[in-house]
Parts: structure tokens; C-alpha cells; sequence
């Protein structure tokens, strides 16, 4: 804790509010790659939203949920879960972006990821897999211009006007029978797009590698029977046509991705585009259309927001149900153990400690962030704490009962106690490590914790609460079963002569105890 | 040595007091038979009330001073909301503030009445918190604690199985899971109480927790049973015995199990907190239930199941024979003293005594303590 700096442990969203979209692909079939491209795209728009430090994660097989912290935008929810969607248009103008490295003059420099069809197309042999599932679910799905209307298009004044006002950053729109001005990733350049000539779910498969007799990285595509045919009427007419107007554009949600020059007529459906990739660039271009291509749509299946006021309020109901039932239990072990009752308060008091520091740690090292149920999990905690002491105890009883002196039982009864203690805290773990694997929602923090304090409770068990009888049973007070320690003859229902092994025979006269009544 | 009247408590203590699981095992049985039947019942007739999240709908919270007419001025204002046809229902949560549940919106319709419920509130929107949920989400929940049960049951009688040598402790322990769960469930059936998501949290945590009670219940049954062909005890009777000897553990783990999710209860409800108040809620249902079905079906059953064995059966019939001899023997000494202890249960067929001691084997003592228990047995009844 010292070390990491952080005295207090990271709360969930519902605890210091902010706003959680969990965002449930609607698709019947999810591979779970897609699903992680889903995320990577989904990261990346909230990160260009400026909201902070938001969290986009995996959750179960179908669900990524986002959770910014004090956001409260009502379009988050829109913007992040919209569908991604690729487009293949043509350029029809290109000017310089508002980007830091901004050249002005395409045609002198390369522009980064220029393809270059094959020579002789040849079909590359591409080592994704097969593409899975249809368009269905595919948002956007309003018919696309022919290609003979999409190569005709010419950029009217509005679109030159539309093109010179535009700043990186504004808001697109999507029609795919539209021009569309569009920057890249870098926002080097700006561009003038004409209608959707071919839709990303056109595109089976999207890889890279280094393709044979080439020295650099490529990305290589390649498209389903409609995608080939439009591809090849876009790239027949684009390869005779001046810089730019020679190029097509991929677009993604509105961003260029790559801007590539049709070299050749290309016929059989497989592009591939050549630029100065490397291993990175390629395999980031070649996942972005693959992404598009797999028509991953997602519905918003929960959205909750939490005030702040709120998010404190539920904080503090949980800490205080906490400390409540820490001192509840505390009263009611000095009630039935007497003075032992400072083994059950000590032991509990230094598992709270170690789950504390334990959630501090992990909140820092692995962003475990505590939530509402994550509390309640702790508290269900306490029982299984203050158990395993009881289980000790009574196993104490039963051995002073059957004859042995408290010294021997103390020892005894530990060593019949411990395989419960670990069996029953076996099968907790295994209820915490299940629901952790296989839940969804808030029930994994809830699962954690309870986890987390079980682990502790062995720890705790073996290392503190066990040496801690051992030590008290060699002070006179609790080794001779005073009156009060709770471990006197009347509490264990034996005599003082057979609870002391006989040591003290006769040292008080009374061999009968009086009752409390 | 107990002269003066003990507590009960102080007499389940010193191990005076102790009751019977076995020879009143077919009414607890049928109790719990009655109690999961009444369940069913009470779930065709009446159902379960779903939340929000299980239907899908958005619900707003807005904090406001509630006073007696609040409610129906706020329900009064929804119909001149600008989204038509929210199915608004309107609650208060305490004294300050209010809750609005509509059906499912869509984001634009969320934000104009969002912004609308706050005029109403008198608050900023940024006050007025929201859920919206999808009519899926429930359903993945609900799915989702239906795997992890199964996987879990799997894998707990697997453990069981593999811990204690002994596959009929899997089959009594799960009996006595499903028995809670159903019992749980019932009891949100009958008084209507809302399932939420947190609802399935605590439903699976009562797993975990009432497993892990007739764990320990179980592994003093094994204790008590080891080598049991060689002693003059049925199963049944060491099964008992331990019952009795874990009962004392059972009360106080389920006091102390119980009181800091009784204080979650409480501080949830009090202070509104609806997750905080749904998951005390199922986990106190469940607690308790899972500390009676340790002790009063899965024991029983796990005995009943054992007894059921041929070599068990066979183990009984050799202690019969013995007592029927050691009973004839007396009855021809004549000697009065040795029929009226040893030869009170002679002839007959019984499993078990009215009293089964957990004391020490030491005849005079136990004599008198039992004459002790039985008479304030009377007096208690």
C-alpha cells in the first residue's frame, strides 16, 4: 500500500457514480475475436470522446461494457454502441487536414498505405477463416447506389464547399447515396468522398502478412461475389483516372482508414494493399476491416447512470452496514465466549485489514474496483471468518468434553477443526470462483470479494487466529478456565479437576461450579 | 452437577439437552415437503414480480421532497410529457425522493424526459439518475446464474464426493441446496417482493453458503461414522450424535452469519438503497434456510440413504442380536437394577432412544443428567 501510494481502494461506478453501458451483441453466433475488435473500436471512440479515464472491457460472451467514471453525456450510449461501419467510396477530392504534420500536396508525397494491385492477379491465399455469418443484423442496410451511379458522381459545389469548411473532428453522416467529407486517423488529409461503392460486409476476409516475392507488409482482402464484381467495375474505371480521383477510400465510422490508388482492373475480388506498412500498421488495418466485415451489431442492453450524490450515498450505507455488522458480531462473541470473544474480534478485525490492503493493491495493480455487491460480498465474508474460529472452538469443547485437559484439547481440537475449516472454505471458494468465470454484471464484483475474503480467512485462520488460542491458553487466566475467559469448567460442562488434567487437584475446594443461571 | 435451572442455551452448551433429528426425520421431511410444494403453488398462482431489468424499461430517480400528495401531482404531470405513452408508474422512495418507471425509451426520448422529469423535481437533469435496460439483459443474467448453478452442483458433488469417500453425501447435500433455493424463491413468490439482478446474487450465494454448512455438518458425521461396523452404534445414532454436537456451531455461525446481512437489510432499506436491500434480503431467506436444511434434511437424508446399505442393515441386526442376548441374560439374572437400564428397550426394534446422550460414557453421570433433561423437558413443554 505504501508502495503503490494509494490509501483507499478504487471504487466501482456505482459507488462514486458515473455512467456504465453495457452494450449485448445482438448477433446469434459471437466469436469471441470480434468481440475483442468490437472493443478495441469501442475503446478507441471513447477515447476520442475526451471522457476520461473510461474503461471498455469484455464481459461473458456477448456483452462489452463501458464505464466512464462522472460522465454523464445521454449520448454516450449511442455513440459507443453504434455499428461500425466500413465503406469502400471513392475519392473525389483531397485537401490538407487540421493534423499536425499536415502536407498539402498528395500527389508529391506517398500517401500512407497506397495499394497496388497485382500484376497478374493471382488469389492470394488468405489464412483467416472463413467468414462467419451474413449481413443480417447489419445496421444501415439501405440499398446502395448502382456502380454505374456511384463512378458517375461528381462533386457539386455544395460537396467543394462542404470539403473547404470542414474541420477534422466535425460530425459525418452515413448515407451511403451521399458525398462525404472525411479526414484520415492522423487528420493529415481531408477528403471528398463520393457514395458507397462497396459496403464492408462485401469484404470476407482482411489479412496481413508479407506477401510471397514482396519484401514489405501488406494487407490483403478479399471480397464475397458482389464485393468482386463492384471492386472490379470501381478499380476498372479509377485505374485510368488522374490522381486523386484515382483512389478509393475505406472508410470507418467516418474516419479514412486508407486512402489506396487502383493500379490494375482487378477482377477476382483479392486487393492487395501495399504501403509502408509494418507488422503493426498492417495487422491494425487489416483488424479494422476485418471488424467492419463481420457485422457485430449491438443493442444498449443496460445503461445506468449514477449521480455522484447518489454514488456516495450507496457508499456509505454499505460501510456503515459493514461496520454495524463487524460490532454486532464483536458483541455477541464477548456475549457467548467471554473474554475468547477477543479471538473472534482480533481475527476478524485482522482480516478486515488484510482485505483492505488486498482491494487497495489490486486496485491499483489490476484495477479491481469495488462495487456495490463487492461490499456485500465482504460482509458474507465476515461470517465465514468469524466460522471458522467458531468451528475451532467447538471442536475445543468437544475434546475437553471427551476427558482431555484444556492444554491437550487446544491441540487436538485444532487438528480435527483444520480439515473442516478447509473443506468448508473449499466449497465457498469454489461458489466464489464459479460465479466469478460464469457471471455477468455487478455478480463478478460480488464473487470477488467473497473469494478474496475466504482466501484471507485461511490465511488468517492458520497463521493468526491458531497461534493466538495457543498463546492465551498458556496465560493463567484462559489456561486455567477462569471465570469469564469462556473456557472455565461450567462453559465446557466438565469438572475443574478434569479440565486442568488433574494438575490442581483439589487446589479450590469447590469441584462444583456455581451456575450462572 | 446442574443443580440449578439452566438456559436452554447453557444446556444445548454442556451438551444436557439434545434432540432427535432421526426419529423425527419423516416429519421434517414432510415439512420441507409441504414448504417446497407450497412454493409451487404459490409460484403458478401468483408468479414472481420481475423488475425493470427483466422486462426492460428505463427507471429514473430524482430527489425531491415527498410529501402526501407528491406522488399523484408527479403521476398527474407524466401525461403531459412529450413522449407519448410511457406506461409511467410513480413511487416515492422514502421522504426524499421520487421514482419513475417507464417502458423502454430510446436515448433521444430518455434525454427529453429526463430533463422533463427534472423540471418536475425541481432539480437539475444531472440529479436525476437513470437505468435503462433492455428487455435482454435479465434473460442473460437469468442464464448466465442457470450455468453457473449447474457447473457449480457439478463440481460441489464432485468435491464431496472426492472428500469424503462418499457419493451419497453429494446426493443429501444438494437435496438440501435445491431446498433452499426453492424455499427462497418461494418466500419472494408470496411476498411479492421485486427480483432484481441482485436477487440472482444472493439466490447464488445462498449455493455457496448453504453448501458450506452441511459441509461442516457432514465432516462430523464422518468422524463420529469411522469404523462403525465395530461398534455397537448405528449410523443413524452417530449421525445423530453429531447433528447435536454441531448444533451449538450451527446457532452461532447462522446468529453471526445472519446479523451483519440483517444490518445490510436494514441499512439498505432504511436508507433506500435497492441493490443493498434485494441482496440482504435474499441472503437472510437463504442463510436461514441453508442452517435448517443442514441439520434437519441433509443429515437425515445422508443417514437414511446409509441405512438403506446391506452391510448396514446387517451391522443393525447385529446389535439387535446382541441386545436381545445381553436382555435375555438379564432377564435371567432377575436382577431389577441392570433390566430397568440395559433391558429397557428389549425386544423391540428401536433405531433410536427418545434421549441419545452426547456425554461421556460414564453410566452414573449420564443417568442423572438425563433424568435431569427429561424432566425439564416436561416442565419445558
Amino acid at each position: 500500500m505504501a508502495v503503490t501510494r494509494t490509501w483507499s481502494p478504487k471504487l466501482g461506478l456505482d459507488l462514486q457514480g458515473g455512467q456504465t453501458i453495457t452494450l449485448s451483441a445482438t448477433n446469434r453466433s459471437v466469436p469471441m475475436d470480434s468481440l475483442e475488435l468490437a472493443r478495441d473500436i469501442i475503446q478507441q471512440r471513447v477515447d476520442g470522446l475526451g471522457v476520461g479515464e473510461a474503461s471498455v472491457a469484455i464481459q461473458g460472451d456477448r456483452n462489452i461494457v463501458v464505464s466512464a467514471p462522472n460522465v454523464d453525456r445521454d449520448d454516450l450510449a449511442e455513440l459507443v454502441g453504434a455499428t461500425a461501419q466500413l465503406a469502400f467510396r471513392p475519392v473525389l477530392d483531397v485537401a490538407a487536414g487540421t493534423g499536425p504534420t499536415a502536407t498539402p500536396s498528395p500527389g508529391e508525397t506517398p500517401v500512407p498505405g497506397l495499394p497496388t494491385a497485382p500484376a497478374s492477379p493471382t488469389p492470394t491465399p488468405s489464412p483467416a477463416a472463413t467468414p462467419t455469418g451474413g449481413a443480417d443484423g447489419q445496421a444501415g442496410d439501405e440499398p446502395l447506389l448502382s456502380m454505374a451511379d456511384v463512378l458517375a458522381y461528381q462533386p457539386t459545389a455544395a460537396d467543394t464547399q462542404a470539403l473547404a469548411d470542414f474541420t477534422c473532428g466535425d460530425p459525418t453522416h452515413d448515407d451511403a447515396d451521399r458525398a462525404l467529407v472525411a479526414c484520415d486517423d492522423q487528420d493529415v488529409y481531408k477528403y471528398l468522398l463520393g457514395p458507397i461503392a462497396i459496403r464492408g460486409q462485401d469484404l470476407n476476409t482482411a489479412s496481413f502478412g508479407i506477401p510471397q516475392g514482396d519484401l514489405a507488409y501488406a494487407v490483403t482482402l478479399s471480397f464475397n461475389s458482389e464485393g468482386a464484381t463492384r471492386l472490379s467495375d470501381l478499380t476498372g474505371t479509377l485505374v485510368s483516372q488522374t490522381q486523386p480521383r484515382n483512389m478509393f477510400a475505406i472508410v470507418l465510422d467516418g474516419v479514412v482508414e486508407s486512402a489506396a490508388r487502383a493500379e490494375a482492373k482487378i477482377a477476382n475480388g483479392e486487393a492487395i494493399i501495399r504501403g509502408d506498412f509494418n507488422a503493426d500498421s498492417a495487422a491494425g488495418l487489416a483488424n479494422v476491416l476485418k471488424f467492419g466485415s463481420l457485422p457485430l451489431s449491438f443493442e444498449p442492453s443496460q445503461v445506468e447512470t449514477v449521480s455522484p450524490t447518489l454514488g456516495g450515498e450507496q457508499l456509505r450505507v454499505g460501510i456503515i452496514a459493514g461496520i454495524l455488522g463487524l460490532a454486532v458480531v464483536a458483541l455477541y462473541s464477548f456475549l457467548y465466549y467471554r473474554a475468547m470473544g477477543i479471538v473472534v474480534v482480533a481475527s476478524l478485525a485482522v482480516a478486515a485489514a488484510a482485505t483492505y490492503a488486498m482491494m487497495v493493491l489490486l486496485g491499483s495493480v489490476f484495477g479491481f474496483a469495488l462495487n456495490l455487491p463487492g461490499i456485500a460480498g465482504a460482509i458474507v465474508g465476515i461470517a465465514v471468518t468469524a466460522d471458522s474460529f467458531i468451528i475451532y472452538f467447538e471442536r475445543i469443547r468437544d475434546e475437553i468434553r471427551e476427558g482431555k485437559s484444556l492444554k491437550s484439547a487446544l491441540q487436538s481440537g485444532w487438528e480435527k477443526a483444520r480439515g473442516t475449516i478447509v473443506i468448508s472454505d473449499a466449497v465457498s471458494l469454489l461458489s466464489a470462483v464459479v460465479l466469478f468465470i460464469l457471471a455477468i454484471g455487478s455478480v463478478k464484483g460480488f464473487a470477488f470479494t467473497l473469494g478474496l475474503t475466504t482466501l484471507l480467512d485461511l490465511a488468517v485462520v492458520f497463521f493468526f487466529t491458531r497461534p493466538l488460542v495457543e498463546l492465551l491458553g498458556r496465560t493463567k487466566f484462559f489456561g486455567e478456565g477462569r471465570r469469564g475467559s469462556g473456557l472455565d469448567a461450567a462453559h465446557m460442562g466438565v469438572t475443574q479437576e478434569s479440565l486442568l488434567g488433574r494438575r490442581l487437584r483439589r487446589k479450590d475446594s469447590t469441584s462444583t461450579i456455581a451456575q450462572e443461571a | 452437577m446442574a443443580e440449578k435451572k439452566l438456559s436452554v442455551a447453557e444446556r444445548l452448551y454442556t451438551g444436557h439437552l439434545s434432540y432427535d433429528f432421526m426419529k423425527n426425520r419423516k416429519g421434517w421431511f414432510i415439512f420441507s415437503g409441504i414448504l417446497v410444494a407450497l412454493t409451487v403453488v404459490v409460484l403458478l398462482v401468483r408468479g414472481l414480480t420481475l423488475g425493470i431489468e427483466f422486462s426492460g424499461g428505463t427507471d429514473f430517480q430524482a430527489p425531491m421532497k415527498i410529501t402526501s400528495s407528491t406522488v399523484d401531482d408527479v403521476r398527474a404531470h407524466m401525461n403531459e410529457l412529450s413522449v407519448d405513452e410511457l406506461d409511467a408508474q410513480v413511487f416515492s422512495l422514502g421522504d426524499s425522493s421520487i421514482r419513475i418507471q417507464t417502458r423502454s425509451l430510446t436515448p433521444e426520448e430518455t434525454t427529453t424526459t429526463r430533463a422533463e422529469i427534472a423540471k418536475i423535481a425541481g432539480v437539475v437533469p444531472d440529479d436525476v439518475t437513470y437505468n435503462a435496460i433492455g428487455g435482454s439483459w435479465g434473460q442473460q443474467i437469468t442464464q448466465k446464474a442457470v450455468i453457473a448453478l449447474v457447473v457449480f452442483v457439478a463440481l460441489v458433488m464432485v468435491l464431496i464426493a472426492a472428500y469424503f469417500r462418499d457419493w451419497k453425501m453429494s446426493i443429501a447435500a444438494i437435496v438440501a441446496v435445491f431446498h433452499d433455493l426453492i424455499v427462497t424463491v418461494g418466500v419472494y413468490a408470496a411476498v411479492g417482493f421485486t427480483v432484481t439482478p441482485s436477487t440472482v446474487i444472493g439466490v447464488l450465494t445462498i449455493l455457496g453458503y448453504s453448501l458450506y454448512d452441511t459441509v461442516v455438518v457432514f465432516d462430523k458425521i464422518r468422524e463420529n461414522t469411522k469404523g462403525i461396523e465395530h461398534t455397537t452404534y448405528t449410523y443413524s445414532e452417530q449421525a445423530n450424535r453429531a447433528i447435536n454436537q454441531v448444533l451449538v456451531r450451527s446457532l452461532n455461525t447462522t446468529v453471526i452469519g445472519v446479523l451483519p446481512v440483517l444490518a445490510l437489510f436494514i441499512a439498505g432499506t432504511v436508507l433506500q438503497s435497492g441493490p443493498l436491500a434485494d441482496l440482504g434480503l435474499a441472503l437472510l431467506v437463504g442463510m436461514i434456510a441453508g442452517a435448517y436444511s443442514s441439520l434437519f434434511i441433509a443429515a437425515p437424508l445422508l443417514a437414511w440413504l446409509r441405512e438403506r446399505e446391506p452391510k448396514m442393515i446387517e451391522h443393525r441386526e447385529q446389535i439387535e442380536r446382541r441386545k436381545a442376548r445381553s436382555a435375555a441374560k438379564a432377564a435371567h439374572r432377575e436382577s431389577v437394577a441392570t433390566a430397568a437400564t440395559s433391558g429397557a428397550a428389549a425386544g423391540t426394534v428401536t433405531l433410536t432412544e427418545p434421549v441419545v446422550e452426547v456425554t461421556d460414557e460414564q453410566g452414573a453421570r449420564q443417568q442423572r443428567r438425563t433424568n435431569v433433561s427429561r424432566a425439564d423437558r416436561r416442565k419445558g413443554k
